[in-house]
């Protein structure tokens, strides 16, 4: 308690509560360009940013090259004619529509979910996922621009959702979120080609400019939803083990996808240890990027350790 | 033990609070969840209709099974090596993601080896296909006679020739020309036990508009109720009628002819003593 209110003095006035006091737009990060230099400040984002677009060239390779790494789209891949991968969300709503895939498809599909139930369900969403770069340009310019309100839907819409989806393509027969999925109809846009799928994505975009902050990937995405169960015992985590050395600008926050996740670890809500392991964190590391005293960092789900 | 009493009623207090709020947010978004599922699962039923022109690829299943199997990945369109096959966009009127062909634009070639059916990791595209003769794309329809070259009398004959199946889903019928009366016509004839529905012979006619179409078999297609049995071929397979001969009846005025032989030659006179009364309301018939 005493540290945090020592350190007040000392937040910044382009952080999101120094701001706040100076009444000005805040510019959550802009300290910690400062103290470690740009390059250090948005490493993780960069990183995330060569990984999403790493492997849509990877799918990209083929049809406009002619080199086929990787062939299809997200929702069903082969990689050099050998590695199937399917999405498993995707091939559940195909068995709850009656049908049962080939081999293939159900071999693909165990190995995407190996993965992720592994190293962390949700890296889907920050690392591979098209549509995160659209929400979080929507994001930014949202900050940017200072625009507030809208109205919010709770979060467990998304898990809703992600069980009707599957009700549905059991009543209807057909996958059902596969008629408006925006993950798979930009990725199969810039692969295959658009027509107005386009219309679906900018739709997202403005839900999260205007109507919601974050609100498609961290409240209504199914997809995401599911990567969330995959993210239950997710081996990469976000720790936040320098704490102490916390100042309370609240960049972390306004940065961060999924607020909620951060305080119980930042501030020992309800947990001891400094881990953050709630199953919406999608392990992005932007809080680890805007923060200008270091106290977060990635590590793993065994590692309590705070210094 | 005692502090945990001491601070027991706030705190139930503070979680009923928690519980209603919580509660109150389950209840709103489920109700939010349920109206975006209904949204999407009555969009999804509107949008499932396809348009007669868009044909699946060989060994699609039924098109309900289709849509439940196809995970929508391209993977048959990247192994088409004509380029035949596409994914449709939203807007094409097909639903969204899945792979179809216009045989108008680039037909199938109908590959031996079917690499379209062995790309796809789901069977939406069913792998019990080996032989693409055996393929039922959709069925060709000479769907326009009157502007059909050959109906008109002449010798377009190019449905026939592309036909890969020459001869077995396409023949030429030789019918008498009633215009010219001296001529015949030979009329392309779509037979359903050989079309495989690859879309060559749409491809190719000759018309602005072709008047040759492939269509879904819902379209293409009538069904004869399960229990007509046609007589002459219950009397072939039993080896004589199922009901004893029937009498044969004298045709008045014919009766120089075979039986069932109705066809009157301009001129003919028939051999029966009554002399032929005009016809019509001025017949002079009375009861």
């Amino acid at each position: 308690m005493s540290t945090v209110s020592q350190t007040h003095t000392a937040v910044p006035a382009t952080s999101v509560k120094g701001a706040a006091r100076a009444g000005v737009m805040a510019r959550p990060g802009a300290e910690a360009v400062q103290e470690k230099g740009w390059w250090r400040a948005h490493k993780w984002l960069l990183l995330r940013r060569a990984s999403q677009l790493g492997i849509l060239a990877l799918f990209l390779l083929g049809p406009w090259f002619g080199l086929w790494i990787v062939k299809g789209n997200l929702s069903s891949s082969l990689t050099l004619g050998v590695l199937p991968l399917t999405d498993p969300y995707l091939l559940l709503q195909s068995v709850a529509a009656g049908q049962w895939p080939y081999k293939e498809a159900v071999l693909g599909a165990g190995i995407v979910a190996a993965f992720y139930l592994l190293f962390g369900g949700r890296l889907f969403c920050s690392w591979v996922c098209p549509v995160n770069l659209v929400t979080d340009a929507a994001a930014w310019l949202r900050r940017r621009l200072g625009i507030k309100g809208g109205k919010v839907p709770s979060e467990y819409t998304r898990y809703w959702l992600l069980g009707l989806m599957l009700a549905a393509s059991a009543l209807t027969g057909s996958l059902a979120w596969e008629w408006v999925n925006p993950v798979s109809m930009l990725h199969r846009g810039l692969i295959f080609g658009f027509g107005l799928s386009w219309g679906i994505v900018l739709g997202v975009f403005v839900y999260d400019l205007l109507l919601a902050s974050r609100g498609w990937c961290g409240h209504v995405c199914p997809v995401g939803a599911f990567y969330g169960v995959l993210n239950k015992t997710a081996l990469i985590r976000v720790t936040a083990d320098k704490r102490a050395e916390c100042n309370d600008c609240m960049d972390c926050f306004a940065v961060c996808p999924e607020p909620q996740v951060i305080r119980p670890a930042l501030k020992a809500v309800a947990q001891d240890h400094p881990l953050i392991l709630d199953q919406d964190c999608t392990s992005c590391g932007r809080c680890i990027d805007v923060c200008s005293k270091d106290v977060f960092r990635l590590t793993t789900r065994f590692d309590r350790s705070e210094s | 033990m005692s502090t945990q009493k001491n601070t027991r009623p706030s705190a139930d207090g503070k979680s009923g609070q928690a519980r209603r709020r919580f509660l109150k947010e389950m209840a709103g978004a489920a109700g939010g969840a349920c109206m975006l599922a209904l949204g999407v699962g009555l969009y999804g039923t509107e949008a499932s209709a396809r348009p007669a022109s868009a044909i699946r690829p060989p060994g699609a299943l039924p098109e309900p099974e289709f849509l439940a199997a196809c995970v929508r990945c391209g993977l048959c369109v990247r192994d088409c090596p004509f380029d035949t096959l596409k994914l449709s966009e939203l807007g094409d009127n097909v639903a969204t993601g899945t792979p179809y062909f216009e045989g108008r634009k680039v037909p199938c070639e109908m590959c031996e080896d079917i690499p379209c059916v062995k790309a796809c990791p789901t069977g939406a595209l069913d792998r019990e296909l080996t032989d693409i003769g055996k393929a039922r794309m959709g069925l060709a329809v000479l769907i326009d006679q009157e502007t059909c070259l050959n109906f008109l009398g002449l010798r377009c004959d190019v449905c026939y020739r592309v036909c890969p199946v020459i001869d077995k889903a396409i023949t030429l019928e030789l019918v008498h020309n009633p215009r010219s009366d001296r001529h015949a016509m030979l009329l392309p004839t779509v037979h359903s036990d050989a079309c495989t529905g690859c879309g060559k012979c749409e491809h190719s006619c000759v018309l602005p508009e072709a008047a040759i179409k492939v269509l879904p078999y819902a379209l293409a297609q009538g069904k004869a109720a399960e229990h007509y049995r046609k007589g002459w071929v219950e009397k072939e397979a039993a080896g004589g009628s199922l009901i004893g001969e029937q009498q044969q009846l004298p045709m008045r005025g014919l009766e120089d002819r075979k039986y069932g032989d109705t066809r009157v030659a301009p001129g003919y006179v028939p051999p029966s003593a009554e002399p032929s009364r005009p016809a019509g309301i001025d017949s002079g018939w009375k009861p």
